[in-house]
Order: structure tokens, then C-alpha cells, then sequence
């Protein structure tokens, strides 16, 4: 398992950015309910992040459900961190946890 | 049996819950991808089990998705899950 490449890939991916979303779609055209609920909500919260497409790279569908031993998408990372789907990342920013969460992470907020 | 009943079967077994709702939503996404024409493809489970007690929310949805592993691989497009523990209220 720790032998697939595309592991690599992921690992510099949210090492390199604070906040990444696997998502389908992108964040301005989002094809699923569940990733466009996540964009709303990092969009709400005011977070910088990164939106990486899974329908455009099957091998990166396929690795990234691997990489965090977690089957659906969206995921989102948070400094590296497997921080959860859509269903935890709603619970998460209904208890202002999201926010806590990312304060504490020290992440970069989108200026305005 | 449904893949309904499927769900309902292995989470009881799985973990003896004091409240389970399972709720059919394929019919808001018929015609969307992943929906087949029999429907039951997208579901939301509500859960309350003691087994959650002491788990954080990524471990909870974790052992439900184990749970149901074929069911995800197989028919289930989507699943939507609220685990609790009696003792979060």
C-alpha cells in the first residue's frame, strides 16, 4: 500500500498548502451536493485552500480513499491532517469547532 | 432484501442502537449520477448507540463505513451519516 506513487503526490500536496479539498468538480463548478456543501463552508469560514479535482485523475480517486482509509469524497486536509467528509466537517462548523480548529492551526485566512 | 433492510440489519447487529434512522433521499437525486433507476442509491443514517462513547467523530464514521463496506462498494452511492452516543445529548 505504502508502495503506491501517487501517495507522494498527496503527501507534498497537503503538506504544501494549509487546507486542501479532494473534491469532484472544482470550487467555482462543483459536481457533487456533498463537495459543494464543503466549498460553502470554507468559503463561509473565510479559509484559503486548495480544490483538487478527483474526476479528472482516476488513480488520484482511487489513492486518495487509500491514503486516509476512508471511502467517499470530498476529504479535506488541514496541515497535512485528515480532518474529514462532508457530514464531520458540517458537524464540525455547526459547533464553531471547524473555526476553532483552524485558528489553533495557525491557517491562513483569505484577506479581504 | 432492500438495501434498505441491508443497512438497517448490519448496523443493528453491528451496533445494538437505542435510535436508528435510515432515510431513503435517492429520489432527490434521480437522474444524477450514481442514481440507478431502482433508486436506492443515496441514504441518511441517524445513529445513537453507546458504542460511539468515548469515539471522535472520524473513528465513528469510520466503524460505520466498515460496517458497510459491501453495501458502499455495491449499490450505495452515497451515505450520510450522524453518529451519536447516548452520552452526547
Amino acid at each position: 500500500m505504502s508502495d503506491n506513487p501517487v501517495f507522494e503526490r498527496i503527501k507534498q500536496e497537503v503538506t504544501d498548502n494549509e487546507v486542501v479539498l479532494y473534491m469532484k468538480g472544482t470550487p467555482v463548478f462543483p459536481q457533487c451536493g456533498f463537495s459543494a456543501a464543503v466549498v460553502q463552508i470554507l468559503t463561509e469560514v473565510g479559509v484559503k485552500f486548495k480544490g483538487v479535482d478527483v474526476l479528472m485523475d482516476p488513480s488520484l480517486r482511487d489513492s486518495i480513499k487509500q491514503y486516509s482509509d476512508w471511502p467517499t469524497i470530498p476529504q479535506l486536509y488541514v496541515k497535512g491532517e485528515f480532518t474529514g467528509g462532508c457530514d464531520i466537517i458540517r458537524e464540525m462548523y455547526e459547533a464553531g469547532e471547524l473555526q476553532q480548529l483552524l485558528t489553533e492551526k495557525g491557517v491562513e485566512k483569505v484577506s479581504s | 432484501m432492500s438495501v434498505q433492510d441491508q443497512i438497517r440489519s448490519k448496523l443493528e447487529r453491528a451496533f445494538a442502537p437505542v435510535e436508528l434512522n435510515i432515510i431513503d433521499e435517492s429520489a432527490d437525486h434521480a437522474g444524477h449520477v450514481g442514481a440507478r433507476e431502482e433508486g436506492e442509491t443515496h441514504f441518511r443514517v441517524e445513529i445513537v448507540s453507546a458504542a460511539f462513547t468515548g469515539k471522535n467523530r472520524l473513528q465513528r464514521q469510520r466503524d460505520i463505513y466498515a460496517s458497510l463496506k459491501e453495501e458502499l462498494e455495491g449499490p450505495v452511492h452515497a451515505l450520510s451519516i450522524q453518529a451519536r452516543s447516548p452520552d452526547d445529548a
